[in-house]
């Protein structure tokens, strides 16, 4: 298929041709190839349509800083928005397709807001739509809705992956044209470890698009050599495809890597790398950004920045244009000119504003046709270079609240002393221009910085090159026509607009980044934000360095959100935690239940039974009857270890612990230092100098993380050592009548009458003969029960074990759910109560908390507001028809009371439905609750449409004396 | 960030969790101190544009509580002490 802009040379492979789809058409270009440069080659001028206006627009740059050209990659859930064509590299299948149109690219529908722009400028969305009020969420905010935006996501998952790395390196080098070759150069040859990057796929910056030489040779061919020596060192990792989008604190550089984006299928390799490079030092060789000129209609297709021209012509083997005019302020217009007729195309005219001369408007609906002069020539161009001049590209400097400074000899901002520590910078974005001095530039940065890291010797001597001179004027804008001179080609932001701004007064440049969104979006205003600056430094009369700069923030391009969350998807964002006993749960028809990271039994279905209620029911049932069975592992398990362990935890708990005996359990209240209650558990005395501390499930980590706090910063030479067991142990309840005659067969040669291990009694011992194990005396479920460990390789064959051995007695397992009733049937605080605003005395508690002695919390504990005796009390609840469920979250009033705030007598914190008693139970904070069993309340749900009398009672509402678990 | 471990050299951030200003190791005793002298150890805390001395825990690594003196304005750490050191130093042995 034929090419008709393709002409000879560059670095594209034409043996090598490929074949691609653009909006439905089957098109050909050749590795090497850019998306645009294919469709440059193939004619296509119109590649999009503008943000607000629908204007037509084509290629502009050849570069990341392209803000017209941003398509659609891809198809399905692979399919990208707002890709620019100029950074896509061309692969053998690639589809894309224009965006931001309604209707076809060529007759978009929406191009009518090209007519109304005068409703549509600086400030519009501020302005209008504002009456009638109703309108905005019926109508204007939907119509703007479906109409803004470019691109369209797939809303489908993304289907690849993408990875995070980290990387080290003495200096790493950004950016691979001329400054950053020679410096990658000098410094790998003086010894340092280097790495390159580069967010071209082919390195070598400028001297792939210019005619410049180097070393006597043609720049290209010299960076491929450098290249090829680069790459051949074992101390430079090359990073093509890879941006360096941020600076960070400590010479940490952020890059990500594009590493099948050029490859029709990423064949299960990760799509993209999102790279932490720990420098020790960093040379920022970036280069610089050409900008535009601001004159009537200067968006048309096929107006083009000149560097973008010269790449096309001399890096692809394209013609952008069979008649192409060269309109600069400065030195480099000459150039383009002498570049695209040595290559055979035809220059219409070289109009260079620093004479007098000036394009004043221009023509050609869907692509540009002829330009009107101030001189009032009309001259016939298919393509314009415009060159407005360079801007170095700075961005990476300012990351750390760095602001650049204005030079006055190449107009552009240049870095100033600020910058991030262990960054320097070389050649164009240090606001070097020319080419020998460039070079110069970066080979002494570089042989500086390897001698600062050791290596003084070895860099050699910068090659030799062509050079050139640079020469900039102040010309930013050509008035003349009463048209629209656009200045951000992305946010169609024009010289009027910010004109208005100003007047409107929105006069300093973050203003008018926002009021107008000139700088803003995918591009950030990489070609338009220095010419934005001059055009309000000349509406409000002040210099430029007076008008001042937008903060530049990471990242310098778009970097995908998947990158950024690289394998932390789905449920490898958090991946479930499972008990040693999940794989018999499994097995036994347990239904499973997210516990903090945990993945816990719920319930275990048996055969005939209709909802979670009959399994629940059930098990409660059974435990109570005979023995149940539950894997308690979850539960926060620490090994506290010295010989002032019991010291330690009589200053962390906030009950006593000095005088716990070897082989007896304590439950322990801990608070946090502002006296609320933080976390409970229970912690048992196995030696003199050893303890086990357990925690609930939710605060294992942060219970840990604490107690290292007090040891290491409170008390440092308390000699006590903590590791936390949570994963070491599998920890089994075994609750109910039975469940000592079930333990009997289990433990090895132990008495476990109720004299030898009476309640809250631990040993350590074995089980089926010889397995190691822990034997602890609690009750969580109000039972007779135990809490039996093993190591925890061991769990699954327990269980197992337990329930084979507990089938004489009927032993069932049970879950969560059934743990939970029989925790509130015996009013047992948990995380419901525990909600971070409950003290001690709330729970009924205040007792415990010992005035003897400091301890976490204590003290502040006692402050007034935390001790009144008209606070909350956990009490228990029933409800007055015992038919009635409760509702957790209800709010309690008085009877005839109003339901406001000022009449809020507490809340419901957990029900359940009690098996046992056959009602509905719950448990909550009742305003002097402990006074008031016997009376009843209005427990209100407006929120579960719930009104029903509740009856207060005892929270224990079963064996309240506590004779089932000391039987 | 790197945070320069005074045992096991530079490490990421990510490995640290940060708790706050290091006065929190001057716990005054419970049992002496007023109402007035808990609440400002629990509650003030300065929060200066420069130097703070700060606590990071090496949760991910070797669980030692470290103090870090970082420039708050530009990031800068220039001390890392182990915590247990510090306290010593402040008289918190026994």
């Amino acid at each position: 298929m034929s090419q008709p802009n393709r002409i000879a040379g560059g670095q594209i492979d034409d043996k090598h041709a490929l074949s691609f789809r653009w909006n439905g058409r089957n098109l050909t270009g050749y590795a090497g190839d850019t998306l645009a440069s294919a469709l440059l080659a193939n004619g296509i001028r119109l590649v999009g349509r503008s943000f607000k206006y629908h204007r037509p627009r084509g290629i502009f740059s050849s570069g990341s800083e392209e803000p017209n050209a941003l398509v659609q990659l891809r198809e399905g859930a692979a399919q990208e928005p707002n890709t620019r064509a100029t950074m896509v590299e061309l692969f053998d299948g690639l589809v894309a397709t224009s965006q931001n149109h309604r209707g076809a690219l060529e007759w978009d529908l929406l191009a009518i807001n090209d007519l109304i722009s005068p409703l549509l400028s600086a400030g519009f969305y501020y302005k209008t739509f504002m009456w009638p009020k109703a309108f905005w969420e019926k109508l204007y905010e939907p119509v703007i809705r479906s109409a803004a935006g470019l691109g369209r996501l797939s809303e489908l998952a993304d289907p690849d992956i993408y990875d995070h790395g980290f990387l080290h390196c003495d200096l790493l080098v950004i950016g691979a044209g001329p400054a950053g070759l020679t410096a990658a150069r000098a410094a790998a040859r003086a010894g340092c470890r280097v790495i390159l990057a580069d967010e071209d796929f082919r390195m070598g910056g400028r001297l792939n698009a210019e005619t410049h030489a180097v070393a006597d040779m043609p720049g290209a061919e010299w960076a491929s050599a450098t290249c090829a020596e680069l790459a051949s060192m074992p101390n430079v990792r090359m990073m093509p495809r890879t941006t360096i989008y941020g600076a960070f604190d400590h010479g940490i550089y952020g890059g990500i890597e594009r590493k099948t984006d050029h490859l029709v299928d990423s064949a299960g390799k990760p799509r993209q790398v999102l790279w932490r490079i720990m420098s020790k030092r960093a040379l920022l060789c970036a280069g610089a950004t050409e900008r535009s000129i601001a004159f009537a209609n200067n968006d048309r297709p096929g107006v083009m920045l000149a560097g973008g021209v010269r790449s096309y012509v001399n890096r692809y083997g394209v013609a952008p244009g069979q008649q192409v005019a060269v309109f600069t302020n400065n030195s480099d217009g000459l150039r383009t000119a002498a570049d695209l007729e040595a290559k055979g195309i035809a220059v219409s005219a070289v109009i260079d504003a620093r004479k007098g001369d000036a394009v004043i408007d221009t023509s050609g609906r869907k692509g540009l046709r002829s330009l009107r002069l101030n001189d009032g020539r009309k001259i016939s161009a298919d393509c314009l270079a415009v060159s407005g001049g360079w801007s170095p590209n700075v961005n990476l400097t300012c990351h750390h609240r760095g602001r650049p400074v204005w030079n006055d000899s190449i107009m552009g901002f240049v870095p100033a002393g600020d910058l991030p520590p262990g960054l320097s910078v070389a050649g164009a974005a240090n606001g070097t221009m020319t080419l020998a001095s460039v070079i110069a530039e970066a080979h002494d940065a570089a042989k500086m910085i390897a001698c600062d890291l050791g290596h003084a010797r070895g860099a050699g001597v910068a090659p030799t090159s062509s050079d050139e001179t640079y020469e900039a004027s102040a010309i930013w804008h050509v008035g003349g026509s009463p048209a629209r001179a656009w200045v951000d080609l992305q946010n169609d932001v024009t010289t009027k607009d910010i004109k208005q701004s100003m007047e409107e007064g929105f006069q300093a440049v973050e203003h008018v980044k926002r009021y107008t969104t000139l700088g803003m979006a995918t591009d950030q205003g990489k070609t338009s934000n220095t010419l934005g600056i001059a055009i309000m430094a000349a509406a409000s009369g002040n210099a430029i360095p007076d008008t001042g700069t937008t903060v530049y923030r990471p990242p310098y391009t778009p970097v995908s959100i998947g990158a950024f969350a690289g394998r932390a998807r789905g449920k490898d964002f958090r991946p479930f935690r499972l008990t040693p006993s999940h794989e018999w749960a499994l097995a036994n028809g347990a239904d499973f239940v997210e516990t903090g990271m945990w993945l816990r039994a719920q319930w275990f279905k048996r055969p005939g039974e209709a909802g979670w209620r009959d399994s629940v029911d059930r098990e409660v049932a059974m435990t109570r009857a005979s023995v149940g069975i539950c894997d308690v592992t979850t539960l926060g398990k620490i090994d506290i270890q010295g010989r002032d362990a019991a010291e330690f935890l009589n200053r962390v708990y906030s009950n006593p612990f000095l005088k716990l005996p070897v082989g007896k359990v304590r439950y322990g209240l801990m608070l946090r230092e502002d006296g609320i209650v933080y976390d409970d558990g229970t912690c048992a005395r196995l030696a003199e100098t050893h303890y086990v501390m357990t925690t609930t499930t939710a605060n294992a980590g942060t219970v840990f993380r604490k107690l290292e706090f007090a040891r290491q910063c409170l008390w440092p030479d308390l000699d006590v050592h903590l590791i936390s067991t949570t994963d070491g142990w599998a920890q089994f309840a075994v609750a109910g009548p039975n469940s000592r005659a079930l333990l009997s067969k289990v433990v090895d040669s132990m008495d476990l009458s109720n004299e030898a291990f009476p309640f809250m009694a631990c040993s350590e011992c074995r089980v089926f003969g010889g397995t190691p194990a822990r034997l602890f005396r609690i009750s969580f479920s109000g039972e007779l029960a135990y809490e039996i460990a093993v190591p925890a390789r061991y769990g699954h064959a327990m269980m197992g074990a337990l329930m084979q051995v507990g089938e004489e007695f009927n032993a069932v397992p049970y879950g969560t759910e059934a743990l939970g009733v029989m925790r509130i049937e015996k009013g047992h605080a948990a995380g419901n109560e525990l909600n971070g605003q409950t003290t001690a005395h709330m729970l009924g508690l205040g007792g415990m908390v010992s005035r003897k002695k400091d301890s976490i919390g204590s003290k502040l504990s006692e402050r007034p507001e935390m001790i009144r005796d008209d606070g909350l009390r956990l009490v228990g609840f029933r409800p007055v028809d015992r038919t009635q469920m409760l509702t957790a979250g209800a709010h309690f009033l008085e009877k005839g009371a109003p339901a406001d705030m000022a009449h809020d007598k507490g809340w419901m914190t957990s029900v359940a439905y009690s098996p046992e008693l056959g009602h509905s139970i719950g448990i909550g904070y009742l305003k002097r609750g402990g006074e008031r069993f016997g009376e009843t309340v209005r427990a209100y749900s407006p929120v579960r449409n719930q009104d029903i009398m509740v009856e207060i009672c005892s929270p224990h509402h079963i064996d309240p004396e506590g004779e089932r678990q000391r039987g | 960030m790197i945070i320069e471990h005074p045992l096991l050299g530079p490490r990421d951030a990510a490995e640290f969790v940060y708790l706050g200003d290091a006065a929190m190791i001057d716990r005054p005793d419970g049992m002496t101190v007023d109402d007035t002298g808990m609440h400002d150890y629990m509650y003030l805390r300065d929060n200066p544009a420069g130097d703070i001395r700060e606590l990071w825990y090496h949760e991910q690594g070797d669980r030692s509580w470290l103090v870090v003196t970082r420039n708050t304005i530009t990031h800068e750490i220039t001390k890392v002490e182990l915590a247990r050191d510090v306290a010593r130093r402040s008289g918190r042995s026994r």
